[in-house]
C-alpha cells in the first residue's frame, strides 16, 4: 500500500509587464499572457486572504467591479464557477467569452494612470514535508499539522495546475485504502468558497467520521 | 536578536519548518548583499533583521556596503528624486561621479557570493563587473519606480538589463524590460524593537521623554525629513481637523547616510509648524526604534501622506500594531490598505483633513480598520514571507524558464 507523502507549495511572483487600462486591454492581454498568469489571478486570493469570508474570487472580476465599476460584468466573473474549469485554458475561454460579449454591447472605460491591471505571472515550487501517513489516523494526524500551502498543494494545485482529474486526498483514498465514498465525499466539497483552515477543519471532519464509524463496525 | 524559535508562537511551526526545507537547497550558495548604508532607511532595517535569520537557516548571506563621499550621494539623492519622478536631469559630470565612484567599488569588494544581491540605485553599476568575474546577478529596487523621469530610467536600464533579474515591491513599478521582474514586498519584523509588544508604561515613558501630552488625540506621521513623504501637506491637513477637534500632530523621523537632504527639509518643517505647542516635529537618532514603536503605539490614528512611495513599511508596523492608518494611494501603500476595510487611502490634503476628522470621532470604525490591517499584515507582509520570497528568488536563478519546480 503506497504512502501518501505530504508535499507543499510555495509561489514566487513574477512581474510580466503587462498592463490593462480597459476590458479591450484586459481582453488582450488574456488572450496572449501564459497559463501561469490566468492561474494567478484566478487562485492567489485562497492562499493570501485568509481572513476574508467571504473572499474576493479572482483579480478579473475585483478589478472589473472595484476598480472600472462594471458591476455587471464583475459579478458575471465574480460568479464563474471555478470547480467547473479544472482546466486553465477552458477558464481563460470562459473569461474571454465574457468579455467579448461585454464589449459587443458597451462603450470602453478608460481607468487613470495608477489604477490599470497588472498581469502577473506564478511560478510554483514543489517540495516534501516532513509528513507521510499510511492509514487513515496517521493521515488526519498530519493533515492536523501540514500548512495550509500543503493543503493548497493536494486540492488545487494538482487539479488546476497539474491536471489530474482528482485531487490528491481523493486519489490516494480511493487507489491505496479502497475508501471510495470518503474520496467521493472530500471530491464534492466546494473547495473555492471557503477558507484554507476551513477546508482542512472539513477534512479532517470527514476522515475522523470514516474512523469512528469503522471502529464502531468493527466493535459490534 | 531573536531566533527563529521565538517566532513560532507569531507564525506556526509550519511556517519556521518550510523555511528550513528551503533554505536546504541554497546549500553551499553565498549570497552577497550590496547597499549603500548600514543605518538609516528601509533597507538597512530590513538586511539587519534578515542576515542573522538567514545565518540561521543555514544560508550562507553577506552584506557589503559601497563607500561614496559627499559628492556621491548628492547625485544618488538627485537619482532617487528623478525615479521618482522629478524632472532632475543628470550632468556628465555627475555621471562620471556615479560611475567613477562604482568602479572604484567593484576594485574594493571581495566578490565572494554566487549570487550578487545589490540593493538600490546607489551600486547598480556594480554589475560592470559581471563580464569579468560571472555570478547570478539580482537588483532589487526598494522605491517606487511607477514613473521614473525618462532620462535617468534610460541610464539605469542599461545596467538593470546585465541583471538575470530585477525585483520589485509593487505591480505599478513593472517595466518592459527582457529580464525576469520578481514581485517581492518588504516585510516588518515582528519581534525588532519597533515592533515588539509594548506595556503601557513603556509608552507613556517615551511620551513623558518626549514631552508629549498621552491623553490628547495625536495623530502620528513616522518618516524620513523628504520632500516625497509631504511633511507640510501634513500639517496643512492638521490644521484642518484642528478646528474642530483638540488633536495633536507628531511629525518624527531620522536621517539616513545616503539621504544629505534631510537636513533642509527638517528645518523647513520646524518653520512650517511655528509655533504650535501642538505640533511636536522630532528628528531622532538612528537607535531610536523603542521610541517609534512607542509614538505608534500611543497615537490615535497614524498617517502616511507620501508622494511617492517605494513601499511604506511604516504602514504595515501601524496596522501591525492594530492602528487606523490614513494613507496615499501611492506606491506600494495599496498592496497593505484596502480602502474602508483596512485602513484609509487619500489622494489630497482635503480627502485626508476629512478622514482624519471621520477617524477621531468614530472610534469603533477606527479600531476596525486597525484590527482589520494586523490581520492582513499578519498574512502577508511578516519577515517570514520576505525570506521564503527570497530563497525561492535565488532557488530560480537556478531552475530558468520553469513555471513549476520540483525540489
Amino acid at each position: 500500500m503506497p504512502t501518501f507523502h505530504f508535499n507543499t507549495r510555495r509561489n514566487l511572483l513574477e512581474l510580466t509587464g503587462l498592463k490593462a487600462r480597459n476590458i479591450k486591454e484586459l481582453l488582450e492581454g488574456l488572450r496572449s499572457v501564459p497559463r501561469s498568469v490566468i492561474y494567478y489571478h484566478t487562485h492567489h486570493y485562497l492562499q493570501q486572504h485568509q481572513y476574508l469570508y467571504p473572499e474576493p474570487p479572482n483579480d478579473f472580476a475585483y478589478w472589473v467591479r472595484e476598480v472600472l465599476g462594471e458591476k455587471q460584468l464583475g459579478e458575471e466573473l465574480f460568479a464563474i464557477d471555478l470547480c467547473q474549469f479544472p482546466d486553465l485554458e477552458r477558464l481563460r475561454d470562459r473569461i474571454i467569452a465574457l468579455l467579448e460579449k461585454y464589449l459587443e454591447k458597451n462603450n470602453l472605460i478608460t481607468v487613470h494612470p495608477g489604477a490599470e491591471f497588472h498581469f502577473i505571472r506564478s511560478i510554483s515550487f514543489v517540495f516534501p514535508t516532513l509528513y507521510q501517513a499510511d492509514n487513515l489516523a496517521e493521515f488526519v494526524q498530519a493533515l492536523k499539522k501540514v500548512s495550509i500551502h500543503s493543503l493548497y498543494f493536494h486540492i488545487f494545485e494538482a487539479t488546476v495546475r497539474l491536471g489530474k482529474n482528482e485531487n490528491d486526498f481523493s486519489r490516494w483514498l480511493r487507489e491505496s485504502l479502497h475508501e471510495d465514498g470518503l474520496a467521493d465525499r472530500i471530491t464534492r466539497l466546494d473547495p473555492y468558497t471557503q477558507t484554507m483552515e476551513g477546508l482542512r477543519n472539513r477534512i479532517c471532519s470527514l476522515v475522523e467520521a470514516r474512523i469512528k464509524d469503522i471502529n464502531n463496525a468493527q466493535a459490534r | 536578536m531573536p531566533k527563529l524559535a521565538d517566532y513560532e508562537p507569531i507564525l506556526g511551526s509550519q511556517v519556521i519548518e518550510e523555511l528550513f526545507l528551503l533554505a536546504e537547497r541554497l546549500q553551499g550558495k553565498t549570497i552577497q548583499n550590496i547597499n549603500s548604508t548600514s543605518v538609516g532607511g528601509g533597507v538597512a532595517e530590513i538586511l539587519n533583521r534578515m542576515i542573522p535569520l538567514l545565518h540561521e537557516l543555514g544560508v550562507d548571506a553577506r552584506w557589503d556596503l559601497i563607500k561614496g563621499g559627499e559628492a556621491f550621494f548628492n547625485v544618488t539623492k538627485r537619482m532617487h528624486n528623478a525615479l521618482h519622478g522629478a524632472e532632475v536631469d543628470l550632468s556628465p559630470s555627475e555621471i562620471e561621479i556615479f560611475l567613477s565612484t562604482n568602479q572604484e567599488n567593484a576594485g574594493m569588494i571581495n566578490w565572494s557570493g554566487d549570487i550578487v544581491f545589490i540593493h538600490d540605485p546607489q551600486p547598480i553599476a556594480l554589475v560592470e563587473k559581471r563580464k569579468e568575474i560571472g555570478r547570478n546577478w539580482v537588483w532589487r529596487c526598494h522605491i517606487d519606480f511607477s514613473s521614473p523621469h525618462p532620462p535617468v530610467w534610460e541610464f539605469l536600464r542599461g545596467f538593470i538589463e546585465q541583471y538575470d533579474a530585477a525585483v520589485f515591491s509593487a505591480p505599478a513599478f513593472a517595466r518592459q524590460l527582457p529580464i525576469r521582474q520578481a514581485l517581492i514586498s518588504p516585510s516588518i519584523d515582528p519581534l525588532s524593537e519597533k515592533n515588539r509588544e509594548l506595556s503601557q508604561k513603556e509608552i507613556l515613558s517615551v511620551f513623558e521623554k518626549l514631552k508629549i501630552d498621552p491623553e490628547m488625540p495625536t495623530l502620528t506621521q513616522i518618516s524620513r525629513f523628504d520632500y516625497l513623504k509631504d511633511p507640510f501637506g501634513v500639517i496643512n491637513a492638521y490644521k484642518q481637523v484642528k478646528r474642530y477637534i483638540d488633536c495633536q500632530l507628531i511629525l518624527a523621523g531620522g536621517g539616513a547616510v545616503d539621504d544629505p537632504e534631510g537636513n533642509l527639509v527638517y528645518q523647513q518643517v520646524l518653520e512650517k509648524a511655528g509655533n504650535d505647542p501642538n505640533i511636536h516635529v522630532l528628528l531622532l537618532p538612528p537607535s531610536s526604534d523603542l521610541e517609534i514603536n512607542a509614538l505608534q503605539r500611543g497615537s490615535t490614528v497614524i498617517l502616511q501622506k507620501s508622494l511617492r512611495e517605494g513601499f511604506g513599511l511604516t504602514i504595515a508596523e501601524a496596522l501591525w500594531k492594530k492602528k487606523p492608518v490614513v494613507a496615499s494611494a501611492v506606491g506600494g501603500i495599496p498592496l497593505q490598505i484596502t480602502h474602508k476595510y483596512s485602513g484609509i487611502l487619500t489622494y489630497t490634503v482635503d480627502g485626508t483633513a476629512f478622514w482624519l476628522r471621520q477617524l477621531l470621532q468614530s472610534p469603533e470604525f477606527a479600531q476596525k480598520l486597525g484590527d482589520n490591517g494586523y490581520q492582513h499584515i499578519h498574512q502577508n507582509f511578516l519577515i517570514s514571507r520576505h525570506i521564503k520570497d527570497y530563497l525561492l528568488l535565488f532557488i530560480s536563478l537556478y531552475h530558468p524558464g520553469e513555471e513549476v519546480v520540483y525540489l
